[in-house]
């Protein structure tokens, strides 16, 4: 019976975190197709759907039955298993990496301690890195499976997009991790928050503007989108998916923008901390719920920004997209990781 | 060569400065810019609740007039399909019948009168050639239909609803045109 | 039988099948994606040794970058179970029993050796493979294999840039 000789409070506890989690990311990709819809009709002077419900917001509950409701079309001459498994990897792991993010503090319910956060793993950015890095076999597997050209080009042209930018994007968080010294997300939030330490963003400008150029490149993201270049690419990587297939790709990418921006909130702008606040005086709960709150606000400004920067800013063009991964943004993070050794080297004698 | 506008600009191909070279500075300009628009009016029209104004001047579908007795107006006299630069104008004349003094105002009337819409070039010029007051471009537009068979309208659909019988349809053909 | 036992087990059963797969499957597209699961697989059971710094670093860098470029060039040479050359009977039978000779020699070696008989795998309790201890194996007691490494890897990133840019 060693088997089952678990804790099992803390497994129903995990559960119902995970399906929180879940459960919220997925409302918050569907409000983000909302949000993206409502932002380019505003910054284009336009009010945006605003016919199903009070302005618009019932429209994703109408998208997604669209989307449900469409035919199903699996290509003739397509590769059934690999055709239904790309949409499912890209679903998979946009939704994994949710599981080290620190959510929050901790609650205090039924005198147990529950922490906010899924596992807190002493790797957590590399396992961040590592789940990003297999996103791209399911826009590989997807355009390869489709058997058409433009998709294949496309997913191509994604798996090289985000093998570039992965580099950049690792080389720029070293620093960082030099400062923290430590891979877990709950403790470069701890350092964070603990009182007399500014928010990363202080120390680490650069670092910063180099991953938010990765990130948008790995969400695929314009000016960055050319695995989906709709006039060069027809639609891109799922240009023969219809029903929810493509809406598991659609979703997926925008379930990818949220988890960036819940990390470069994580990373470099203090998580789950409020400014100017001891959070330590207050109820752990009450400081919890501010403290997600807080998250929360952060990442709907990133996401923002997301949809700021893509209609603001026109598409690369393809060598362009490589010369600024290759070329501008990998020695502009070695230099930072360098300068950044000498700093600490320097202040520490 | 001659500038016809002093408005032209000479392209400028001097190489890129580095704070240009940077881009960032150029894409935050741009975000701003974006940004601005964030809080300016919307200029569009709800359409099903809010209508634009048609123009004094619009010139829409086409109506037969009748007169103050709602007697119809036309003689087919034929004016207006020699007006007409589209030739979308068709007619057939017919004699009054005693008896039909309440229908018609004058001895002749048109039997058949049919305008393409998809012809018509909406120009009005029927309406300057109708010597009987009988023919106007009213402030309403055709409704979209399936086939082209639907576009040619015949005397039944051109025809105003009688003032006295049927003030609310006479209103909607007339549309808002004074 | 505890949980971990049981997870290494079907970590086993399936890097074994999924490596048998790798052969079997006559689309190449197929045999990476079963390599794929391989690599998973020993992930996992780094992950049982505790060593989860290179579970990791085993997805990132085999799985995320090295198998996806092997993915990329059979995608483009778009070689599927058609292009598979058909090879000569006699030609799999003799590949087959060298590569079974060779199995066997290697299993009977590695089970007779001494050092391997006196050491049993840590499972769950080894702290080798935590990113702390690592890195510090790797500066200190390691760190000339470590440096020369680097140098090469540093030699073959300027062959490829040679490479590269000869027209």
């Amino acid at each position: 019976m060693t088997l089952l000789a678990f804790d099992w409070i803390l497994l129903i506890e995990k559960f119902v975190l995970i399906a929180i989690i879940v459960s919220v990311s997925l409302v918050i990709a569907m409000y983000e197709t909302y949000a993206e819809r409502k932002v380019a009709a505003f910054l284009q002077d336009r009010p945006g759907p605003n016919r199903a419900g009070p302005f618009g917001m019932l429209q994703p509950l109408a998208d997604g039955l669209k989307l449900f409701m469409k035919e199903e079309i699996i290509p003739n001459t397509s590769n059934k298993f690999l055709f239904i498994l790309g949409p499912c990897l890209a679903m998979l792991t946009a939704m994994m990496t949710c599981a080290v993010i620190p959510w929050g503090s901790h609650l205090e319910l039924f005198g147990r301690h529950i922490d906010l956060q899924i596992a807190d793993i002493n790797i957590g950015i590399l396992y961040v890195f590592g789940v990003v890095s297999m996103g791209v076999y399911g826009i590989m597997i997807g355009g390869w499976a489709s058997n058409n050209k433009f998709s294949l080009i496309a997913a191509l042209r994604g798996a090289s997009q985000v093998i570039s930018y992965e580099l950049a994007m690792g080389l720029s968080l070293i620093a960082l991790l030099m400062l923290t010294g430590s891979l877990s997300l709950r403790t470069i939030v701890d350092q964070q928050m603990a009182p007399g330490h500014l928010w990363n963003i202080v120390y680490q400008p650069l670092g910063f503007l180099i991953f938010l150029v990765c990130a948008f490149a790995e969400c695929n993201r314009t000016p960055f989108d050319l695995p989906e270049a709709e006039n060069e690419l027809n639609f891109g990587y799922h240009q023969e998916y219809s029903s929810m297939k493509l809406g598991f790709y659609l979703f997926a990418e925008y379930i990818n923008m949220f988890i960036s921006s819940v990390i470069m909130a994580t990373l470099f702008f203090g998580g789950y901390d409020i400014p100017f606040l001891d959070e330590s005086t207050l109820n752990p709960n009450v400081a919890a719920l501010l403290g997600g709150a807080a998250l929360f606000l952060k990442v709907v400004f990133f996401i923002f920004l997301f949809m700021w920067v893509r209609w603001t800013v026109p598409r690369f063009r393809y060598d362009q997209l490589m010369d600024l991964g290759w070329k501008k943004l990998i020695p502009l993070a070695l230099a930072n990781m360098v300068v950044t050794g000498a700093v600490i080297l320097w202040l520490k004698k | 060569m001659q500038a016809l506008t002093n408005r032209g600009k000479e392209v400028e191909r001097k190489p890129m400065s580095f704070w240009e070279s940077l881009y960032l500075p150029g894409i935050f300009k741009g975000m701003a810019i974006t940004f601005s628009h964030l809080f300016k009016k919307k200029p569009t029209i709800h359409y099903p609740e809010q209508k634009r104004e048609f123009s004094p001047v619009f010139r829409g579908l086409h109506v037969l007039n009748r007169d103050e007795e709602g007697r119809e107006n036309c003689t087919a006299c034929g004016l207006c399909a020699v007006a007409c630069p589209a030739e979308a104008i068709t007619m057939e004349g017919a004699e009054r019948m005693p008896g039909e003094e309440n229908l018609y105002r004058e001895e002749k009337y048109a039997a058949k009168y049919e305008i393409n819409m998809l012809r018509c070039i909406f120009c009005g010029l029927c309406e300057e050639a109708c010597p009987k007051d009988a023919i106007y471009l009213s402030e309403t537009f055709a409704p979209s239909d399936f086939n082209r068979k639907g576009f040619i309208y015949k005397k039944e659909d051109l025809l105003i609803p009688d003032k006295n019988t049927d003030p609310e349809g006479y209103a909607k053909a007339r549309g808002s045109k004074k | 039988m505890s949980i971990t036992v049981v997870l290494f087990w079907f970590l086993t059963a399936l890097a074994l099948l999924s490596a048998i797969m790798v052969l079997l499957s006559k689309n190449p597209v197929h045999s990476v994606l079963w390599l794929i699961v391989v690599f998973f697989a020993i992930s996992g059971h780094y992950i049982l040794l505790n060593a989860q710094f290179l579970a990791i670093v085993n997805l990132i860098v085999y799985a995320g970058a090295i198998m996806v470029l092997f993915l990329f060039v059979i995608m483009l040479m778009n070689l599927n179970a058609e292009t598979e050359p058909q090879k000569n009977t006699w030609l799999k039978l003799a590949g087959a029993i060298s590569g079974g000779s060779l199995l066997l020699i290697l299993v009977s070696v590695i089970r007779s050796a001494t050092d391997m008989t006196g050491r049993t795998a840590q499972v769950g309790e080894g702290n080798i493979g935590l990113i702390s201890n690592l890195g510090k194996a790797l500066f200190s007691e390691y760190v000339v294999p470590f440096e020369i490494s680097s140098v090469l890897f540093l030699s073959a990133m300027v062959g490829a840039v040679v490479i590269g840019k000869k027209d």
